[in-house]
């Protein structure tokens, strides 16, 4: 079943349109990656999605309703979730205090914070301490567990592993593999392409804002993926005469 | 040494009404970074309010004050969404301005409406205006003035609490931390930033209240009242609420001592106090800083 569907989605900074005209679909249960350079607009994607952007034309729909003029609060209430780049957390307040802040008007659902001392092991010893005094892969976990606490039906990932060292990003993706075994429905923009197509189930290529490629994770190599990844592929295309 | 016992617990109580009064300042400024300048009229409407009640139906300010607390927290709720939250988009200079603008608005209507007489609530509580302990040493405290700080004591201490202990107070701290983040966690920030707002304004209305019971007032009473909130403010730290308990004490006890030493010493006590810790924080605390980290390098 669709869970969101993009129609011909346009965003803009000011004047410089960041993603235009991006339609895709992503069904219940699926892990689906948005892949691209910097600045192909895949954070700004993400951002519309879940109501902190502005849209510029086209439409959303979420589980078969028009959410395009929704607020941001009320698509978290709706079943929309997003772990944001740089993590974002309340600096002043404690893990336990985040997590519950991230249950606010979530729905209700199997997320608890019971759940999350069994579920994220590493939390259960930080629970205490300010958001501000933890380590980068903590904080992650946290952002992570702050996400889930609103029970989503569709959680977004933005850049999850940046600025994380290799052990904490193993540590987190053990944790979204769990997520990914319970069938959680997830957007993710990821750097790295291999965790990328290890992970998600289907690629989502962006290039200067649009969809320039996509297609199922396995299927893809990365080599595929790297010549769409600068535009590489498409310059071929228009250099060398048919 | 007793009249200087004396002297200090009477400041201290004194503090107390100054440290209510800067309760809904501090609050407001923790909260939304608003310096709200009209935060000594809105006492003063409080008060006239409840000087309106017992006026007319001769209902004494700790009954009248219940229904006070509710039109006060809506005028609150009323003025974020009128005057905060548009200025608030305009940078943090345009809340000054705007706030500054609805003060003089507010103290010439009340000007026009109750005229130029100087009111009190003291002949509507009776024997309690002027009623006292007496401590040994020969110390009279006034029951009043007790009543105030312990209604300082608990307006500060609830809004404490409200704000670790309660899922609105999380929610009021998660959209002063980070208003972009709170959103993405569902948090209506409206709606929160109303709530705050009305929550200050309610508790305006007891500084009114405390006001009108242990002084006189006017319409433009309103900006001495602010000047005092804001001195307390600025000593205790700005934003920290228990640390408005003690500016308002160290304001009150600097008073008393300035009125002992001098008649005409009790706000000039005051104003040098407040000069005195606002250059401390601006240059001493840096300077402090600076020789800390010194003295750290020193091998040793």
């Amino acid at each position: 079943m669709t869970l969101l569907r993009v129609e011909g989605l346009s965003a803009v900074h000011g004047l410089l349109p960041a993603v235009r005209g991006v339609s895709f679909e992503i069904t219940e249960g699926e892990t689906l990656a948005l892949v691209g350079a910097n600045g192909a607009g895949k954070t700004t994607l993400l951002r519309v999605i879940a109501g902190v952007h502005p849209v510029a034309g086209g439409r959303i729909e979420f589980d078969g309703t028009e959410i395009t003029a929704l607020p941001a609060h009320r698509r978290v209430a709706d079943g929309i979730a997003l772990v944001p780049e740089g993590r974002r957390l309340f600096p002043g307040m404690t893990v336990e205090e985040n997590l519950r802040v991230g249950a606010t008007s979530g729905r209700p659902g199997a997320w608890s914070l019971d759940r999350m001392r069994e579920a994220f092991p590493q939390l259960a010893r930080i629970w205490q301490s300010k958001a501000s005094h933890l380590s980068g892969g903590e904080q992650q976990a946290t952002a992570i567990g702050r996400a889930l606490m609103a029970n989503p039906r569709l959680l977004l990932l933005d850049e999850v592993s940046l600025g994380l060292s290799p052990k904490a990003v193993d540590g987190v993706y053990d944790s979204l593999q769990h997520l990914k075994a319970a069938r959680t429905t997830t957007i993710l923009v990821e750097q790295d392409l291999n965790r990328s197509l290890a992970f998600a189930d289907r690629i989502i290529c962006l290039l200067e804002g649009r969809i320039v490629a996509q297609g199922i994770a396995a299927d893809m190599s990365r080599d595929q993926v790297m010549d769409h990844y600068f535009g590489a592929h498409r310059r071929a295309a228009h250099g060398v005469p048919a | 040494m007793t009249s200087w016992v004396n002297l200090i617990l009477q400041g201290a109580l004194l503090g107390g009404y100054y440290a209510l009064l800067a309760s809904g300042l501090s609050f407001l400024f923790g909260v939304m970074r608003i310096i709200n300048l009209a935060h000594g009229s809105l006492a003063v409407i409080a008060a006239y309010a409840l000087w309106f009640i017992a006026e007319r139906w001769g209902i004494g300010p700790f009954l009248g004050i219940l229904a006070v607390l509710p039109v006060m927290g809506g005028l609150g709720w009323l003025l974020h969404r009128t005057v905060f939250e548009r200025s608030l988009q305009g940078g943090e200079l345009v809340p000054i301005l705007s706030t500054f603008g609805l003060a003089t608005v507010v103290d010439n209507v009340m000007f026009q409406n109750f005229g130029a007489d100087t009111r009190s609530l003291a002949p509507y509580i009776d024997t309690f205006a002027y009623e006292s302990w007496n401590l040994p040493g020969d110390i009279y405290i006034g029951q009043l003035a007790v009543l105030v700080f312990a209604l300082a004591v608990l307006v500060l201490g609830g809004l404490h609490l409200l704000l670790l202990r309660t899922s609105l107070g999380r929610q009021i701290r998660a959209a002063a931390e980070d208003p972009d983040a709170a959103r993405l966690v569902g948090i209506n920030a409206h709606r929160i930033h109303g709530i705050a707002t009305a929550i200050a304004v309610m508790t305006v209305a007891l500084a009114g209240m405390s006001l009108g019971m242990r002084a006189t007032f006017d319409p433009y009473s309103g900006s001495q009242q602010l000047v005092f909130a804001f001195e307390a403010v600025v000593i205790g730290g700005a934003g920290s609420l228990w640390g408005t308990l003690v500016g308002g004490m160290i304001l009150g006890i600097a008073q008393s001592i300035g009125a002992q030493l001098n008649p005409q010493g009790f706000l000039i006590a005051g104003h040098l106090v407040f000069l005195v810790v606002l250059l401390a924080r601006l240059y001493a605390i840096d300077k402090l800083g600076t020789l800390m980290r010194q003295l750290r390098r020193q091998p040793g």
